[in-house]
């Protein structure tokens, strides 16, 4: 390569003091390490675009058992989503705004599943919704309901997993709104009620809006507390990441087509949420 | 009418306060910062649980009524618009809070921005107004609602100079055709003067004065009055013509060595005397055969002050001193400097201290 005697007109100028920038005013010992680590996250993925069977993808994707585990993804975990939202919302605004008694151990409790390995969620959605369950025991007896190994099951699974992270999202919107435009609504007449629907919840809306994308993403990809409690029958709890793993087995390149098809999902997420996050710096 | 006797109990701070307002009638919150001024309005609101006492609105006891069971109006200080409303929007969502149909709600708004003199900015979002136009759809919004108390938290702090002396006319202007009684907080003594039929002073979250804006301008009752209408004030014993001023803490000066000044008023007893710094002349060395009250002084400090330049006095009393550049040039002063200054008994004013 030879250098240019016209410099390329932009940020770089040279002859100015101050802290190095660029690569060259980063010492070894972060950039070696730094760099390692993204290859790490990044090659993967690559590997994944590398190895895909791109001349019968269209095909593949087409496979109706593809489709099916897609379709089943996309409502188990859009449905979970909706159930978080109904329920996660309120809890959220409680944690934010109402001052009770072990609230603290409330918002611990509430990101349990969060840390929990899903499959332990799984077994424990089982002993308690299972049919001999503390739960499902009475569903079966009273409604001849038995959740296990259901579509609904699946959603459990998902929602039960997925609902901290709309939780989290949404309660820090909530804190980081000014209280005192719910006590000016309050002085205009609004109820608790009216102040939540109309103040706090259009203020926090992209909150919201981030936190059930976040919800759904995670629910999409839920795999260990689906199979423990859902089970893994085709067409009807074979999710999207049961499906991937079962192809891998039989059909190593349909688990990377499917793998694909989740991979496009995420980024289509991140695009999503580009703006609040990925564009922090 | 309101009556109230506000009380909050803080780990470092109480705040007791009597209040009373007659409908029509504008009372001003007057105290410096941290006085307890905004946590009385809080409590008035039904935003701030108090510790005692009891808020009464025409009559009906408001007890632990919640902010949206009270028949009250409020601005806040940042006015806090919806930001997700229209001006139109922000000022019917009272009363479609009180019942009244979406239809209606619009209509009475309108009619509202249009009385603050706002009816083209009806769809403007918050954010798209200026200072002083988001301060009258505030307004517009507290009155919207009807109150019987409408209350105003520093409703001029958030403009710059320029607006605010425009906008504290119009908020004037409106504040008159008010027929509920109205309790503004504020920290500026020409906002409370303009706009207030009535000023309560707290300090350290005690009533510490009352009265029209004229009785409290002419008879400070404590330094921080004294100051907010640049007055200087001393307390003292009175007896005859002459009130002996027991010397401030901070001179070092032993009690009983104080000042004597000559007034114009006959008085026996606790008094105060007040008399604004531009009475106050200033000699390098004593002058002789003068009438006037004199004594020693230390400059502690000199400042601008409009045209004028003021000089703070320590001493056997403090004091503040405004004269002219030319004499501080003439004079030759700096602070550390020990001079003579001088009050014609004339200029002093002297009221009993008694109960305010």
């Amino acid at each position: 390569m030879r250098a240019s005697t016209t410099a390329p007109p932009g940020p770089r100028r040279a002859g100015r003091p101050g802290p190095p920038s660029g690569p060259r005013g980063v010492p070894l010992v972060l950039l070696v390490p730094a760099l390692a680590g993204l290859a790490f996250l990044v090659l993967p993925l690559a590997g994944l675009l590398v190895r895909a069977p791109w001349s019968t993808l269209a095909v593949r994707l087409t496979e109706p058992g593809v489709l099916e585990a897609l379709r089943l993804s996309l409502v188990t975990s859009s449905v979970a989503t909706v159930l978080c939202l109904l329920f996660g919302v309120p809890l959220a605004w409680m944690l934010a705004r109402v001052p009770f008694r072990g609230r603290g151990f409330v918002r611990a409790l509430v990101t349990v599943p969060l840390v929990l390995p899903p499959v332990v969620g799984g077994v424990a959605l089982l002993l308690v919704l299972g049919r001999r369950g503390l739960v499902g025991q009475w569903l079966d007896s009273a409604f001849g309901l038995t959740l296990p190994f259901t579509t609904a099951a699946v959603v459990l699974a998902e929602a039960f997993v997925a609902m901290p992270f709309l939780i989290i999202s949404v309660e820090g919107a909530i804190r980081a709104t000014d209280l005192r435009f719910e006590e000016a609504a309050a002085t205009l007449g609004a109820s608790r009620w009216t102040v939540f629907r109309r103040v706090t919840l259009p203020l926090v809306a992209p909150g919201v809006a981030a936190g059930a994308v976040l919800c759904w993403a995670r629910a999409l990809g839920e795999f260990g507390a689906t199979i423990t409690f859902a089970g893994n029958f085709p067409g009807r709890t074979q999710t999207m990441p049961l499906a991937v793993y079962l192809a891998l087995e039989t059909d190593p390149e349909a688990a990377i087509v499917l793998s694909l098809v989740l991979l496009a999902v995420s980024v289509a997420v991140l695009a999503c949420l580009r703006d609040r996050w990925v564009s922090a710096g | 009418m309101i009556d109230a006797h506000l009380v909050v109990e803080r780990p470092r701070f109480r705040l007791d306060v009597r209040l009373r307002a007659e409908p029509g009638e504008v009372v001003a919150l007057l105290g410096p910062n941290g006085a307890g001024k905004t946590t009385a309005l809080r409590v008035l609101a039904g935003l701030t649980a108090p510790s005692g006492g009891h808020v009464t609105i025409d009559g009906v006891p408001m007890g632990a009524r919640p902010p949206e069971r009270r028949p009250i109006g409020m601005v806040f200080q940042d006015y806090l618009l919806f930001p997700h409303m229209s001006a139109l929007e922000n000022v019917a969502f009272g009363p479609r809070c009180h019942g009244s149909g979406r239809a209606e709600a619009r209509r009475a708004a309108a009619a509202w921005l249009e009385r603050v003199g706002l009816a083209e900015h009806r769809d403007a979002r918050p954010g798209n107004l200026s200072g002083g136009q988001a301060q009258r759809v505030a307004l517009a919004r507290a009155l919207a609602v009807r109150p019987r108390l409408l209350l105003l938290d520093e409703p001029l702090a958030a403009l710059d100079a320029h607006t605010r002396m425009e906008v504290r006319a119009r908020l004037r202007h409106h504040l008159e055709g008010f027929t509920g009684a109205c309790v503004l907080v504020t920290h500026d003594p020409l906002d409370a003067m303009v706009l207030a039929d009535r000023l309560v002073v707290i300090e350290h979250g005690v009533l510490v004065q009352e009265g029209t804006p004229a009785e409290v301008a002419r008879h400070p009752r404590t330094g921080y009055v004294a100051r907010l209408v640049g007055l200087n004030l001393y307390r003292g014993d009175a007896e005859g013509h002459e009130v002996r001023v027991e010397p401030s803490a901070a001179s070092g000066t032993a009690p009983g060595k104080g000042l004597v000044l000559s007034v114009s008023e006959d008085l026996k007893g606790p008094a105060f005397v007040a008399f604004p710094p531009s009475a106050v002349a200033l000699y390098r060395a004593r002058p002789d055969g003068t009438p006037r009250n004199l004594w020693p002084a230390v400059i502690e400090g000199v400042e601008r002050h409009g045209d004028r330049v003021r000089v703070h006095l320590g001493g056997p009393v403090a004091a503040a001193a405004d004269i002219t550049p030319a004499a501080v040039a003439e004079l030759g002063l700096s602070p550390g400097q020990e001079v003579w200054a001088a009050v014609k008994a004339t200029e002093t004013h002297a009221y009993p201290a008694g109960s305010a």
